[in-house]
Order: structure tokens, then sequence, then C-alpha cells
């Protein structure tokens, strides 16, 4: 295997708080390989879009710091470049897609400007070219009669298009990796399907790499080829999307997938997992899990687990689960 | 994370695209707003035709001196035998430009600290002590204290108002443009690898301005009342350049007397303040979501 695209080692992510600094991420590590489609998933507050926002460095300055780890991406660690190089590779090699289309788009600005201006910040097109390339991208992400649309200010537009637009706008330099910070929470269902159908899409004809955050296992399992679960500023268990799905090995994840309704058997209470995710600053020793976890053990509340491989590439951070392997 | 970027489009500022469709169908519908137009309108017009009036502002006939409203002289003479009405009309001209420059000036140079000391914190401190500084003391005082160090002119009296009314306008600003930086399309600005100076001047300053806008007409009405309280206390513009203020400063002397040489400039300063402020309602309850009525 080449060497990854985004290589994420031991990143932690601390946040000024009244009572001091608090960890929201707390050594994540993963690759992304070039077109690689992860999905990350985990309940909100677990460090989903801290992480994605620290892969850009995107955290406000004195109020957040990086204590340790390393996003390493093209030669460069991410997390210790000059802002000049990181503007470079903001919207051109990385870009991003979020949560909410309503409020991504700047209001006094019409479409074309607004997709233009990453055209011409990264490429240094002239105003023509960068209209038509507009609407190009337009065309490309589906948008019927886009040379019209594209003059457009974006109340005219729904949120299916507002989305649409804010992925044109992510795509408009060929990015090599494309963040989806929940890109489809904030839309109706039908729109959704749309939307990760698009996606799917453009990632095959671009070649791009494709990070998605989501805390909707169902658009996981249909889109990413892999899939990281975070739980508490943590990376829980990292597999390929259908070990995953079919045999979970961290107590969290089997939780997950057991709180999910199915299709079929009728209506019966939901399964949730008892109490709830802690907060940044509870003190836990060992797994953070471990207060939660029905399969909990003595060694749990002691010693914090590793993530550790327990067979091919899947990994899991669970002392009890990876004892049998080996591991530990 | 997530739930706050939910929270976001309840921000006043996001709300700006529609409101901004709409705008000129609602400002234009809106009572108060054209009530204050035509006044402004009509002040402005009487001002730019004040020459048509065939009379020279300065001459002086001492004996038509304090000579009542008549046909003659519609507004009367002053105690030079001027008359009032011509001396209104130019005196228009000196206030109201007065007025508009220093809203303009205050306001854009309001918008700018305003943006900076959001936009680039370090500067916030700095920025913000200045104003504070200036709001400490009273307008009219700040105002008096600066046109009697550079000397009674027009423009002392522009420099004076715009340093005195320009603090509250960079709070106004600053105050909207934290909440706008935190918005998603900043952020996606950012990402998009837009330089911070450009983010401010591009993504924040258009859409914290609404506030300001409505301020600057307040501001207009303000300089326009502080001019003349600077004229009446001797150091705004001098005579025998004619503003509203020194026209009544001039005929203060002589109220119980010749009534109509005060009376006169003191309608037209009502009537301008009372157009601008109208007007900045009319623009206020448009602007602002919060303040949407059925109308």
């Amino acid at each position: 295997m080449a060497a990854p695209l985004v290589s994420l080692d031991d990143v932690t992510v601390q946040f000024r708080t009244d009572r001091g600094w608090t960890t929201a991420v707390d050594g994540i590590s993963f690759d992304i390989a070039e077109r690689d489609c992860v999905g990350v998933v985990g309940e909100s507050g677990s460090g989903k879009s801290v992480t994605a926002l620290s892969l850009l460095r995107l955290h406000a300055r004195g109020t957040s710091r990086f204590p340790r780890g390393q996003v390493r991406f093209g030669g460069q660690d991410l997390l210790t470049a000059p802002e000049r190089d990181l503007r470079r590779i903001r919207g051109r090699d990385i870009a991003m897609v979020f949560q909410d289309p309503m409020s991504s788009l700047n209001p006094v600005l019409t479409v074309c400007d607004q997709i233009s201006e990453t055209l011409r910040l990264h490429q240094g097109l002239d105003r023509a070219t960068a209209r038509r390339r507009a609407i190009e991208l337009l065309d490309l992400v589906r948008i019927p009669d886009a040379a019209r649309r594209v003059d457009d200010y974006p109340h005219r537009l729904s949120g299916g298009m507002r989305q649409r637009v804010m992925i044109a706008i992510a795509i408009a330099c060929r990015p090599r990796l494309l963040i989806a910070d929940e890109p489809t929470t904030a839309l109706d269902v039908t729109i959704q399907a749309q939307i990760l159908e698009l996606l799917r899409e453009l990632r095959t004809e671009l070649g791009m790499a494709v990070m998605l955050i989501s805390h909707d296992l169902g658009v996981i399992a249909e889109f990413a080829d892999r899939v990281i679960v975070m739980y508490a500023g943590r990376v829980v268990e990292d597999a390929p999307v259908d070990a995953l799905f079919r045999s979970p090995r961290h107590p969290y994840t089997e939780g997950l997938m057991a709180s999910m309704p199915a299709l079929e058997g009728g209506i019966t209470r939901l399964y949730a997992i008892p109490g709830r995710i802690p907060d940044p600053d509870e003190a836990i020793a060992g797994c953070r899990f471990g207060p939660r976890c029905r399969h909990a053990e003595a060694i749990c509340r002691v010693a914090v687990p590793e993530l550790l491989a327990i067979e091919g590439r899947h990994r899991v951070r669970c002392a009890p689960r990876t004892r049998a392997t080996g591991g530990l | 994370m997530t739930e706050l970027a939910l929270a976001v489009p309840a921000a006043p500022a996001a709300l700006a695209p529609r409101r901004r469709f709409r705008l000129m169908r609602r400002l234009v519908g809106h009572r108060s707003f054209q009530i204050g137009l035509v006044l402004l309108v009509l002040l402005t017009f009487a001002a730019i035709l004040a020459p048509l009036t065939g009379i020279d502002p300065s001459s002086m006939k001492v004996r038509l001196r304090f000579r009542p409203p008549s046909q003659a002289f519609p507004f009367g003479t002053d105690g030079f035998g001027r008359d009032v009405l011509t001396r209104v009309l130019y005196g228009a001209r000196v206030s109201l430009w007065i007025g508009f420059v220093v809203a303009l000036l205050s306001g854009v140079i309001g918008a700018l600290i305003g943006v900076l000391a959001a936009q680039f914190r370090s500067l916030d401190a700095l920025l913000m002590r200045i104003m504070d500084g200036l709001m400490s003391f009273p307008a009219i005082l700040l105002a008096l204290g600066i046109t009697a160090a550079l000397g009674p002119r027009m423009e002392s009296v522009i420099i004076a108002l715009t340093v005195a009314y320009l603090p509250a306008g960079a709070r106004l600003v600053r105050a909207s443009a934290l909440v706008v930086r935190e918005l998603d399309y900043v952020l996606a600005a950012r990402i998009a690898g837009a330089s911070p100076l450009r983010i401010m001047l591009r993504h924040i300053l258009p859409n914290s301005v609404s506030p300001l806008l409505v301020h600057m007409t307040f501001v207009f009405a303000y300089s326009i009342l502080a001019e003349a309280a600077l004229s009446f206390l001797g150091v705004g513009v001098q005579p025998p350049t004619a503003s509203w203020g020194n026209i009544i400063a001039e005929g203060r002397d002589y109220a119980t007397e010749a009534w109509w040489v005060m009376l006169f400039p003191g309608l037209a300063i009502s009537l301008a303040a009372l157009g601008l402020n109208l007007l900045g309602d009319g623009l206020r309850d448009v602007l602002d979501p919060r303040l949407k009525g059925p109308g």
C-alpha cells in the first residue's frame, strides 16, 4: 500500500474553558488513503467534528491547542505548518462541506461569487473564466438551469440546492480529500439520498478521498468503505464497513448497532445504551466507556485500553476483547 | 458541536438574504419611512435651490431690520436686515452637509474599527479602550473641546462630531461582527483558504452593517442638533456663513421682540431631525427581524 494521503497520529485537541484546558479529542490516530472513503460515527460530543476541523487547523487560536500529535499531509505536519501554507492547502487539497447548508453560504454574495472565490484564490482565474467554471461545477452537482442559477443569491435556493452549491464550492479545485461533516443531517430524507448519491458519483469521477462524518449508521453503512467509531474523544473501533456491521467488536459499537430500529420484526422498544456520554472534564480512570459497559471488567477501570488490531485492518480499543488475540 | 450548528440559522445576520430581497418593497411601503423620506427630500431640494430666491444671504439692509414675516419677507428679517428665509435655506446647505458628512465618516470609520476589533482579536482591547475613552466624555463636550482646539470652522465641526459619534458606531459593528464571525459561512470561507483580511472585508463586514445603517440616520440627526448647539455656543460655523445653529444664536438676543429669527431655523432643525428619525425608525423596522410586524 502506498503512503496514505493524510495520516493522523496521536492528534489531541484541547480547548480553554473556565476550569483550564479540556481535552476534546484524545490521541486520535488513523490514516486516510487516496480515494479512500472513511466514515466517522459517534454521538454528539464524541469529537468527530473537532477531529475534522483539526485536519485543517481551523480551531480558534488562543482558545485551542494541540499538546501532541501530528497530521501529516504531503510531507508536512498540518498542526505546525505556517498559516500561509495551510491557506494554500485549505480549499485546494482538502475541502469541507458541513451540516447546515442554510447558514454555510454568505447571504450577501451570489452563488457565482462564492464558487469563484475558491477558484480565484487558488487558481488565479479571471472573473469570466471563474464564472464559466462555476456554471460547469453547478452542472456537475446536478443543479438544473445552472447558467441562470449561478447569479442567484442563496435565499433563492432550497436546502438541498444549497448543499449542492456547498459541494460545488468544495470540489471546485478538485481536492484530494473532501471532508463531509454531517452533510445530510439537516436535509429531508429524500434529499439526503440524492446528496449521498451525488457525493458517491463525484468521488468516482474526481477520484478524491472522502471523510464522511455522521451519527447516522445507515448513511455510513451505505457510503463508507471503512468506519471509525468515536466515543468521548477517542477512536474505539476502526474497521472495514462489512466487518464492522457484521461483527462489531467494541461493546459501544454493539450498543449502537442494537439501538438501530430493525426494518422487520414489528415495533419493539428500541435498545438504549444506559447512561450518557461523559463530559470531557469528567475524570474516568481506564476506559472512557467503562461506566456504561455491560462487559466491563476490573482491568477496564484501571488501564486505558489501547487501539489494537484484532484481525486484518480491524482495530478495537477494548481490553477484554483484544486480550484473546494476543494484544496488550 | 452539531447542536450548536443547528442553532445558527436563528442568528439575525443569517436572515439577511430574505430581508434584503424584500427590503425595497417593505421600505417603500413603510409609512414613517415615507414621511421621513419626503421631509428630507424637501429639505434637500430647498437647500439645493436656495439661490432661486435671488437674494444674497449676507446682504444687509439696515433700514429693513426686524421686519416681521410678510409677503416680501415670508420669514421676516434679522437684526442686520437680512432675509431669514434665504438664510435658513443657505443654512440648510451647511447644516445638512455637516450632518451627512459626519454620519458617513463616523459610520465608515466606525465600521472599520468595529470589524477590525472583531476579526483581529489582538487589536480588540486597544481599539475598544480608545473607543471607551472617547465615550466617557459627553459627545457635545468632546466636540466642544475639539472645535475649540481646532478653531471654529466647518471642517473642525465635522472632525469633532465624527470623533464624538465614532465610538457608538464602532461598538455596534463590533457587536454584530462578533456574531457573524462565528457563522458557518465564515468558517466555510476559511476552509476555502481565504485570508483573514479577505474574510473580514468580504464576509463579515457586509453582514454586520445593517444596525449601523439605522444608527447612521440618527447620527445624521444628532449632528444637525449638535452643530446647532456648537454654533449657538459660538464655536461652530462662524457668521456671516449661515447655519441653522448660528442663525438661532444671532437671534437669541432679540428673542422677545423678533421671535421669527429663532423660530424658523428652529423649525427647520426640528423637521430635519423628525424626518431623519422617521427614516431611521423605518429602516430599523425593516432591517431588524425581531421587530418584524404584520406590516
